[in-house]
């Protein structure tokens, strides 16, 4: 069969590649929103603004911290450790591609700010219903140049990993190991809930749960599809991985509810989703579609694992934002130094196909990056409480961080709700015992 | 034989059960309600709109006890319910004159004393 090229070395633009780059990108920014969704319906009610905002500041944020510094300190030079500043500002990002690509470097830009939006976004499932929201705000702006700017440049943008061999196809070192292991960190730094070992604290609206997971699996298929930064083999492969390996995932999970409950749940799909998808991110185009569906259903077993274990700790990562990003980027990066076929993906084979060095590359990837995303996100974090409170009294807590950071409520019953004129919209409110003047 | 009826802020129900439960008070029930008791106004602003919500959300719990726990209820309530802020709810005693138990069909006492106490 044909070789499939990942990456051939064109200066022309192409216009197909190009659509499918544009469309991915929008796919991608999507699963940010899909996240949210599913987000807000994991956590209890008066919480679901606050979390559904920690996504939206997470695209607000990471889009500026990324054009002014992050993109290029991912993606300029070939410096071991960090990238330049030659695209300070997006400094001689034009129509012109990148060297080796077939798209606008606006276009590359752009996608990769995607990837950095949804990572910061994800590790709000660490902190949410307790955090507060300016000091995670501050956190997600340095988070994504300290720590995510630096995984991506070790992972794609031409840093040690990269230029050692590591695969690494759409994120398993960027976007899951680090998101993953940086959650670890922020739970323990900002502690756990009042409330957490002492009552349920249960999901309040499971449907959000299930159309933010599906949302998020169509977004997915810009994530990997666009990964090849075309529409080449290597896409093709990972957008159908895409479809394989969650679908496998799923079903393993049914089984692993099934045995462990006797009943197969609708939050534990939601969940399988986006496991399989983390599964095949590191791996989409490197490994065959039989592989795919094998991954999606061995893969399930750490990542269940870890969610069944998680809660009888003390630690709150309350969103399980390891388990489902953290080991499963780890078990799919090192999947590729298992099964990578160059029958498939023209690059390198696995440890089964004649090639341990591969697993070698892929196994340093899998130690170093979770050292520094964890180490770093707690340390940045520890700065930043050192400066601020990162989480409000425990009556705030009590209340919701929708009422107390947004001034908002999610489901408004409007009863009891009085216009207040703009005119005397800045007297302190009135207590009913004594009417406001007028009334 | 007293009913006591608690009002309480909906942040501070959890805590209240809690009290309840240290206090071996066993039968409740429990139930949204809205209402007002000279509270500061909640402010919200959707979009141009500002309101002040007039009318907050409270739990109202409502425990059928011997006269013997009704004291014990009271401080329950007050341990689990108080923050020292005004807004804090209200607890009222009212005389009860008959409790049916719909199971076995005792009555009064034997009724409002949770099986296996």
């Amino acid at each position: 069969m044909d070789i499939p090229l990942i990456a051939q070395a064109a200066t022309e633009i192409d216009t197909g590649d190009t659509a499918w780059m544009l469309m991915s990108t929008a796919l991608v920014l999507l699963m940010t929103i899909g996240l949210g969704l599913f987000y807000a319906g994991l956590v209890r009610s008066k919480n679901t603004l606050n979390t559904y905002m920690m996504c939206v500041a997470a695209i607000a944020v990471a889009t500026i911290t990324w054009a002014l510094v992050g993109y290029s300190l991912a993606f300029d030079g070939t410096g071991d450790l960090i990238g330049g500043l030659g695209h300070f500002a997006l400094q001689d990002v034009g129509f012109e591609p990148r060297e080796g690509l077939t798209i606008p470097h606006l276009v590359f830009f752009a996608f990769q700010a995607t990837f950095c939006i949804i990572t910061i976004a994800l590790i709000s499932g660490a902190v949410v219903e307790r955090m507060r929201f300016g000091p995670f705000l501050v956190f997600a702006a340095l988070w994504t140049v300290l720590v995510y700017a630096v995984l991506a440049h070790w992972g794609f943008g031409g840093g040690w990993l990269f230029e050692g061999g590591t695969l690494d196809f759409a994120g398993g070192i960027a976007v899951e190991m680090g998101s993953g292991f940086s959650a670890l960190a922020a739970a323990l730094v900002v502690g756990a809930r009042k409330d957490y070992g002492r009552l349920g604290l249960l999901p309040h609206n499971t449907v959000y749960v299930v159309l933010g997971a599906g949302l998020l699996w169509f977004g997915w298929f810009g994530f990997n599809g666009g990964s090849g930064f075309g529409t080449g083999e290597a896409s093709v492969l990972a957008f159908t991985n895409t479809l394989l390996c969650p679908a496998a995932t799923v079903a393993t999970w049914f089984v692993l509810d099934a045995i462990r409950g006797r009943r197969v749940t609708a939050v534990g799909a939601a969940t399988a989703i986006i496991v399989g998808c983390v599964l095949i991110t590191p791996a989409g185009g490197f490994i065959s579609p039989g592989w795919a569906l094998a991954l999606g259903a061995l893969g399930a077993l750490p990542c269940y694992a870890v969610i069944v274990y998680r809660p009888r700790t003390g630690v709150d990562e309350t969103l399980d934002v390891l388990a489902a990003h953290g080991v499963a980027g780890f078990t799919g990066i090192l999947a590729i130094g298992f099964v990578a076929q160059a029958s498939w993906n023209g690059v390198s084979d696995g440890l089964i196909y004649g090639s341990a060095a591969q697993l070698g590359d892929q196994a340093l990837a899998a130690l170093a990056t979770p050292v520094y995303a964890f180490v770093a996100t707690y340390v940045l974090l520890r700065v930043i409480g050192f400066v601020t409170d990162l989480r409000g009294i425990d009556r705030d807590e009590a209340v919701g961080m929708d009422f107390i950071h947004h001034g908002e409520e999610a489901y408004p019953t409007g009863e009891g709700a009085i216009l207040v004129s703009p005119e005397d919209g800045g007297e302190p409110p009135t207590p009913v015992a004594q009417p406001a003047r007028g009334a | 034989m007293k009913l006591v009826i608690g009002i309480v802020r909906p942040e501070k129900a959890n805590d209240v059960l809690e009290a309840l439960y240290r206090a071996e008070v066993r039968g409740i029930s429990m139930s949204k309600v809205q209402g007002h008791g000279g509270e500061l106004d909640k402010v919200e602003t959707y979009r141009g709109s500002t309101v002040k919500v007039e009318v907050s959300d409270k739990v109202r719990f409502e425990i059928a006890v011997t006269d013997p726990f009704v004291e014990p209820t009271i401080a329950a309530l007050r341990e689990g319910a108080r923050t020292g802020e005004v807004g804090d709810g209200k607890i009222f005693v009212v005389p009860l004159e008959r409790a049916v138990r719909i199971r076995t069909g005792e009555t009064d006492e034997t009724a409002v004393t949770p099986v296996g106490a």
